[in-house]
């Protein structure tokens, strides 16, 4: 097992907040608009450099997606910022009309996704987010695991021309992957080759999976660690590739089981090789108030579960 | 630019005549509030606008327009097509398989004129003040134009949209409501009344004009008016008074013509209203 280690933490967001800085750099197109969260977002460094090139929308998301659209006529490149419940169920219509169909270049960025929003429970903590956003024809869908990618992803993701959902979270979690790193979309990353299990993870859970990886190490099973951090377009070649080496797979992800990376991975597999899979997510239901740690524990999605996960997948075999 | 009436008269008898004619090819569409906004899309792209009909997604230095009410296709598709954006003998293919003239109004499928799609209420205002915003953004000196229904003001997300615009001092942008007083289950004092319209703009920190939507005269002047109005720290709306299924007398005045198609002898009856000035496609 490929040994990673980290020496600081910080919050997938604020890997945001220091890439759209960098994209507004480096493109004068780059425009933020954001309803009522820049602190949240951690867009007020970007609004320091560019006040003229930010938009404080209030708490009003349709509005905001609505503008967003617009505004890429004429050029701009909008980036919303909210989080990741409001970013997407609430204003799924507008997504859908004025910016999917619609064909528009609007970079929907969110925060505070999944269990690990914590204290504020259920009505904050959206699990289908991904789903959603999957399922709307011509959309990408990216979920970095940590600041250096979350920062590489929203700087690439201005560069990419066609409307994109940002998700990203708001725990402090170890920084693991390369600060210089190029980040391409729809392209896995391969943190770990093993040959017995194929362990694919994406956004909060990938640092799991490499704790995962070490236990199951010990326990004599040699896991191959993938990270999927764009689920869509996914990367079916890398997928297919390691399965066709280990001959099963867990699938985890900070997402509903229904409608997330786990079922995009079995869609790949169902139609090319079918291999056993098992889902390290949450089981159909709505999260609740707690420490992110422990809810992440109670919800079935620590390294833990993905160790139980693998040892089930394998004697599946 | 002084506009010649009796011109805009004639090319707005035509449009009325393609939209009773392509809702009846296809048996579906809305031709009430296509007929009732004919005036209104006459004026501005034959004399209003500063467009360029060879279309460019960006429309930098040009006015934009933008259609939140997409049922009133056909309306917009014909003037469209009048105007030189396509080819008038594609008229016939609204509604079919395998057109770009879809039900509502779509830039999915390359369709010249079309920015935005439109159909689901309530999302064009705000569409319309995002592309003002880069207008401004661009130092582009042009006007956005945005015309909505009256039942879609029913939709929160105008009134979110409506706030925005005075907040942001949104000076560019000329919207207009089509005040037809129909939707689809009947009157709208009826259905949800909108109350004082007038009243609710300008305390939503609108300069607000009215006009009457069915006398071309009126609609040039209004549109002159409004745009006078403009570039002074507040958003423009103009509450457009109009009857809906105007120019065909057994269509107008109902909501019942809201989303209902002509049978042949409603067609022949229509037509017989309406002077084919320009050639039927």
């Amino acid at each position: 097992m490929k040994k990673y280690t980290f020496t600081e933490q910080k919050d997938t967001r604020s890997g945001f907040g220091a890439g759209l800085l960098e994209a507004g750099k480096r493109n004068e197109n780059v425009v933020a608009l954001c309803a009522d969260l820049i602190g949240s977002l951690k867009m007020d460094a970007f609004i320091k450099e560019f006040p003229e090139r930010f938009y404080q929308v209030g708490i009003a998301e349709a509005n905001m997606i609505g503008l967003a659209a617009g505004m890429t006529i004429g050029g701009k490149i909008p980036f919303t910022g909210t989080f990741a419940n409001f970013s997407t169920g609430r204003v799924y219509d507008q997504i859908r009309q004025s910016v999917a169909y619609s064909g528009k270049n609007v970079k929907i960025c969110a925060s505070h996704a999944g269990l690990t929003l914590g204290e504020d429970g259920a009505t904050h903590q959206i699990l289908e987010d991904l789903g959603l956003m999957k399922m709307v024809p011509g959309m990408t869908v990216i979920n970095p695991c940590d600041y250096n990618q979350t920062k590489a992803a929203t700087i690439a993701i201005a560069e990419y021309e066609g409307p994109v959902y940002l998700r990203f979270g708001r725990p402090v979690v170890p920084i693991f992957t390369d600060p210089d790193q190029k980040f391409e979309i729809g392209k896995a990353w391969m943190v770990n080759e093993g040959k017995d299990v194929s362990i694919i993870a994406t956004g909060h859970l990938v640092w799991e999976a490499i704790q995962a990886g070490e236990k199951l190490a010990e326990l004599g099973i040699d896991a191959e660690i993938i990270n999927i951090h764009t689920i869509k377009p996914l990367d079916e070649e890398a997928i297919l590739k390691s399965v066709a080496k280990t001959g099963c797979v867990v699938t985890a992800e900070e997402h509903n089981r229904l409608g997330g990376l786990g079922d995009s991975v079995a869609q790949v597999l169902i139609k090319n090789r079918p291999a056993p899979q098992e889902y390290v997510a949450v089981d159909d239901s709505f999260g609740e108030s707690g420490k992110p740690a422990d809810l992440m524990v109670k919800y079935g999605l620590s390294a833990n579960d993905i160790v139980k996960a693998a040892q089930k997948v394998v004697k599946r075999k | 630019m002084s506009a010649d009436i009796n011109n805009l008269a004639r090319i707005s008898s035509q449009i009325r005549r393609d939209v009773v004619r392509m809702v009846h090819g296809c048996s579906s569409g809305h031709p009430g509030g296509s007929l009732g906004c004919t005036d209104y899309f006459t004026a501005l792209y034959f004399h209003a606008l500063k467009h360029d009909t060879s279309f460019h997604m960006d429309g930098k230095n040009e006015d934009l327009f933008f259609l939140s009410q997409g049922h009133i296709s056909p309306v917009f598709y014909s003037t469209l097509a009048r105007a030189g954006y396509f080819p008038v003998k594609e008229l016939a293919t609204f509604r079919k398989i395998n057109s770009r003239l879809q039900g509502h109004p779509t830039p999915h499928d390359g369709l010249p004129g079309i920015r935005i799609a439109s159909g689901s209420l309530g999302q064009g205002l705000s569409v319309a003040i995002g592309a003002a915003q880069t207008k401004k953004l661009n130092g582009d000196k042009q006007l956005v134009y945005v015309l909505m229904g009256d039942g879609e003001l029913q939709e929160g997300q105008v009134w979110e949209a409506a706030m925005y615009a005075a907040h942001h001092k949104v000076d560019n942008l000329i919207a207009a409501i089509d005040l037809n007083g129909q939707q689809i289950d009947g009157p709208t004092e009826k259905v949800m009344s909108l109350g004082n319209l007038k009243a609710k703009w300008e305390a939503f920190g609108w300069d607000v004009l009215e006009m009457n939507g069915n006398d071309m005269n009126d609609v040039v002047r209004g549109l002159e008016l409004a745009k006078a109005k403009t570039t002074k720290s507040k958003p423009v709306m103009i509450l457009m008074q109009t009857d809906m299924g105007y120019g065909v007398d057994f269509m107008m005045g109902s909501h019942k013509w809201h989303g209902v198609a002509p049978n042949d002898e409603q067609l022949a009856a229509a037509l017989a209203q309406l002077e084919e000035t320009l050639g039927d496609y």
